[in-house]
């Protein structure tokens, strides 16, 4: 009964984002006030039947009801009541309800919120966010029912995949789609803005905490996604240059421009119609994500179980979207541009440069995505681009970025003098090339041309990152202290200098072993010794386990006793491994087991990875950063909005927050 | 044309081409050499007794399984129970190739778990694995009744699979 009431609530829930959809855009385009004030009642309306869908079928997993196809699938009675909960996404069906949920949520936040906005201009930003719900309905509805029965039912389910059978992996995906489907909202004020023809420095400001927002759950998405696939696929590896990675990176690049390019527009009015490209842009990418994961047009190891009639449909809607908004973008884009100028040397010309080297990188990462599958197409063989070429390529747009970036942060708008501007720099310049060198140096041994830029460019922004802080710290009693805005961006790029030391050290010290091991032996990696003391079978819930002890020590010291496991999945069969890793802020030690060889020998991969964790906690300082943006006070409704002079130093400061 | 219609101009041909790359085909199956064509000859050994060779011949007549395991291969005994299910259920004549692993171990091996085999050939440097394209294991193929590879499968062999990929081709006499 309750799986039929939940895709009633999905054929509601598509009635409610028609009304969301129509009634508003048409009242805002005729003036009618009682139309345009469907928007908000209508798309409440819509969450609510939405979240009732999804609470049905999140009560079918709980309840194991296997007359659900979807549930006798994805799930089992053995599995744990956290992996039942988070099977609901663990597939396509499920995965796309939640996306609906989210995308509903995020129409419901904008229409609470949005109280401070002009009328005509709310009403329309929902009915474009309803325009998309419409589509996404209608793609669930159409094909991609989770309520289909299996008639007649299940003893027991098909199990969820092994792989996703992990904490980390049940929170990734949501926090990837809160971040992919927040982009529909910048999305939506851009569309807005473009019907309505009137783009000014206040629709910047609105849309900026949005976009952050949404960027900043892209962000702990993806470097959730990252660790997970380090400390469960057993590789070791925090990034692979998979084309379903790639689909989130390239939205956070995008999204991550639009961020600095949004400042520029509330700041100085500049950069309309770029700012509007990129706003398309960032959604329109995490459209492509979902078309090459769903598709199966790309293989990868995340790819879902594919079809093609889901693949043709995600790719019309994506061919509507897209289309529809750069049409309306090439006939109202050529009347926003404003004529303001800016000196060459001043923040506008930094935030310039920042977009242009994000998009290159964007466009590298989609030419390496795409790229196999034109090869395939024009010559019928199959060829992989690996991590190798985008390493190289990457570093391309990326050095200089990171390098640009700790000048911008200290440039001013309009023009900056030069003479005072390299007073302030040159000896945060100066410290980090020393530190560029000494680090690798003295704390690692040894030292090359990519370390040393890795190692100063990392000094660099984390220096740079922290002299307004601290300034604002130390500042006389009564000076102006440091906004928000200001310091979530201080925060975020200090965050940025701590990935780019990981990825540096961890890339050119890591150091990676694969040996035969059997209960007695040791190996020694890095310095550490890592000896097997034994091997035992250990039974999980669903799984049975051999699970090594091994013990690590530094010369005499103990360090630590680890215990990585090979699990066999009793229902899909299929072998995983838990790596052990002894994690540490300084460094990992990591050790996963391969493949039975003998009685009792197992191919055992040992790694030493140096601030392999910094990766990972700068992205949680991104977004922190972000976090604390948001939080500025001159976003928040109501209230009013602090003017300041465009060319004071606090407001210099605020921009690329 | 206004510069401002060139991101549209990109987008259109980027999503004719992922149109064209949705009806390509699956990206998953790797392509064989072999599908459609005659079997590779081989001649070898069978497992249990050096004395007696298995070869092409031994094939035909019949649609049959050639399924490639090996001893030290961890997805061929997550097979296992199925290869022997489909054996218990005469569903089809299964052949072993024994491929590059130790006489002594796969025979213990099979006295362990089961033989779903009629026969297993046992090939011990590897070189009709060459033959035959193979990968790694477990790998299986599907030979009709003339001789010819009809498809390939790629890791371990399991009920949904066996459903949609091998049955349809044994009824539909072949693609």
């Amino acid at each position: 009964m309750l799986p039929e009431i939940g895709q009633f609530s999905l054929i509601l829930a598509l009635s409610l984002a028609i009304c969301q959809a129509v009634i508003p855009l048409v009242g805002a385009h005729r003036g009618n006030a009682a139309m345009m004030g469907v928007a908000r009642t209508a798309a409440t309306g819509q969450f609510l039947f939405v979240a009732v869908a999804f609470g049905c079928l999140t009560y079918a997993f709980l309840s194991d009801d296997f007359s659900v196809l979807y549930v006798a699938n994805h799930s089992q009675l053995a599995l744990p009541t956290l992996y039942k909960v988070s099977a609901v996404w663990g597939a396509h069906e499920g995965s796309l309800l939640l996306w609906i949920f989210l995308l509903a949520a995020w129409t419901l936040a904008v229409a609470t919120f949005s109280s401070g906005l002009p009328v005509a201009f709310s009403a329309r930003v929902i009915g474009v966010l309803g325009l998309l719900s419409i589509g996404f309905l209608l793609f669930a509805i159409l094909t991609s029912n989770p309520f289909d029965r299996l008639v007649p039912a299940a003893v027991d389910g098909g199990d969820l995949n092994p792989l996703l059978q992990d904490p980390g992996l049940a929170i990734h995906p949501p926090l990837l789609y809160i971040g992919y489907v927040g982009f529909s909202v910048a999305f939506a004020f851009a569309i807005a803005a473009m019907i309505s023809g009137d783009l000014d420095r206040t629709w910047a400001k609105w849309t900026r905490p949005w976009t952050t927002a949404a960027w900043l759950f892209l962000t702990l998405g993806i470097a959730l996604g990252s660790w997970w696939a380090y400390y469960e696929l057993g590789w070791g590896g925090w990034w692979f240059w998979d084309a379903v990675e790639n689909a989130s990176f390239m939205p956070w690049l995008i999204g991550t421009a639009l961020i600095h390019s949004l400042a520029v527009t509330e700041k100085r009015g500049l950069f309309k119609s770029w700012t509007l490209l990129l706003a398309i842009t960032a959604f329109s990418l995490s459209l492509l994500g979902t078309f090459l994961v769903r598709s199966g047009i790309i293989v990868s190891v995340h790819a879902f179980a594919t079809d093609p009639t889901r693949g043709s449909f995600i790719l019309s809607f994506l061919a509507i979207v897209v289309i529809g908004a750069l049409v309306l973008y090439a006939w109202r884009a050529p009347s926003l541009d404003s004529e303001a100028g800016f000196g060459l040397l001043s923040r506008e010309t930094f935030l310039l440069l920042n977009n242009v080297l994000l998009v290159v990188a964007t466009a590298l990462v989609l030419i390496g995505t795409l790229s196999p599958l034109v090869i395939e197409m024009a010559t019928g063989g199959k060829i992989s681009i690996g991590p190798p070429w985008f390493n190289v390529a990457f570093l391309v747009p990326t050095i200089p970025l990171v390098i640009l970036l700790g000048m911008g942060m200290h440039t001013a708008w309009r023009t900056q003098k030069a003479d005072t501007w390299w007073r302030l720099l040159r000896i945060p310049a100066i410290v980090a090339l020393v530190l560029g060198v000494l680090i690798p140096l003295f704390v690692y041994g040894r030292v090359s041309i990519l370390l040393v830029v890795g190692c100063a460019a990392a000094a660099w922004i984390v220096i740079s990152s922290l002299i307004q802080p601290l300034r604002s710290l130390w500042r006389e009693k009564g000076a102006a202290g440091i906004t928000r805005s200001a310091l979530g961006m201080c925060v975020a790029h200090f965050g940025m200098g701590l990935f780019v030391l990981g990825v540096t050290v961890v890339s050119a010290f890591g150091v990676e072993s694969d040996r035969a091991l059997q209960p007695g032996d040791s190996i020694e990696v890095a310095g550490y010794e890592f000896h097997m003391i034994g091997l035992e079978n250990v039974q999980g819930p669903n799984f049975n386990a051999i699970e090594a002890e091994i013990e690590i020590r530094e010369g005499e010291k103990f360090i630590a006793t680890i215990r990585p496991q090979k699990r066999q999945y009793m229902v899909q069969k299929s072998p995983m491994t838990e790596a052990g890793i002894r994690a540490g802020l300084d460094k990992d030690l990591f050790v996963s087991l391969g493949d039975q060889l003998g009685n009792n020998t197992w191919s055992v991969r040992v790694q030493y990875k140096p601030l392999i964790r910094l990766i990972w906690l700068g992205a949680i300082f991104m977004a922190l950063g972000g976090l604390i943006a948001i939080s500025d006070r001159r976003y928040r409704s109501g209230k009013k909005v602090r003017e300041t002079a465009p060319d004071t130093a606090s407001d210099a400061a605020e921009a690329t927050a | 044309m206004n510069r401002f219609a060139w991101p549209l101009v990109a987008v259109c041909v980027l999503l004719a081409f992922l149109a064209l790359g949705l009806r390509h085909g699956d990206p998953r199956a790797l392509p064989s050499p072999f599908i459609g064509k005659p079997a590779p000859q081989f001649e070898l050994p069978t497992l249990k007794n050096p004395e007696v060779n298995i070869g092409s011949k031994t094939l035909a007549g019949d649609y049959a399984l050639v399924n490639v395991w090996a001893t030290w291969c961890v997805m061929c005994r997550a097979e296992h129970p199925f290869l022997l299910e489909l054996a218990a259920n005469k569903a089809i004549p299964i052949y072993g190739i024994n491929w590059r692993d130790s006489r002594r171990e796969a025979i213990r091996w099979l006295d362990d778990l089961g033989d779903p085999y009629l026969a297993s050939a046992y090939d011990e440097d590897g070189r009709v694995g060459i033959d035959w394209g193979v990968y790694g294991a477990p790998e299986t193929f599907l030979v009709d009744p003339e001789g010819t590879v009809i498809y390939k499968h790629l890791g371990p062999l399991d009920p949904t699979i066996w459903q949609r990929e091998f049955v349809p081709r044994m009824t539909g006499g072949g693609q």
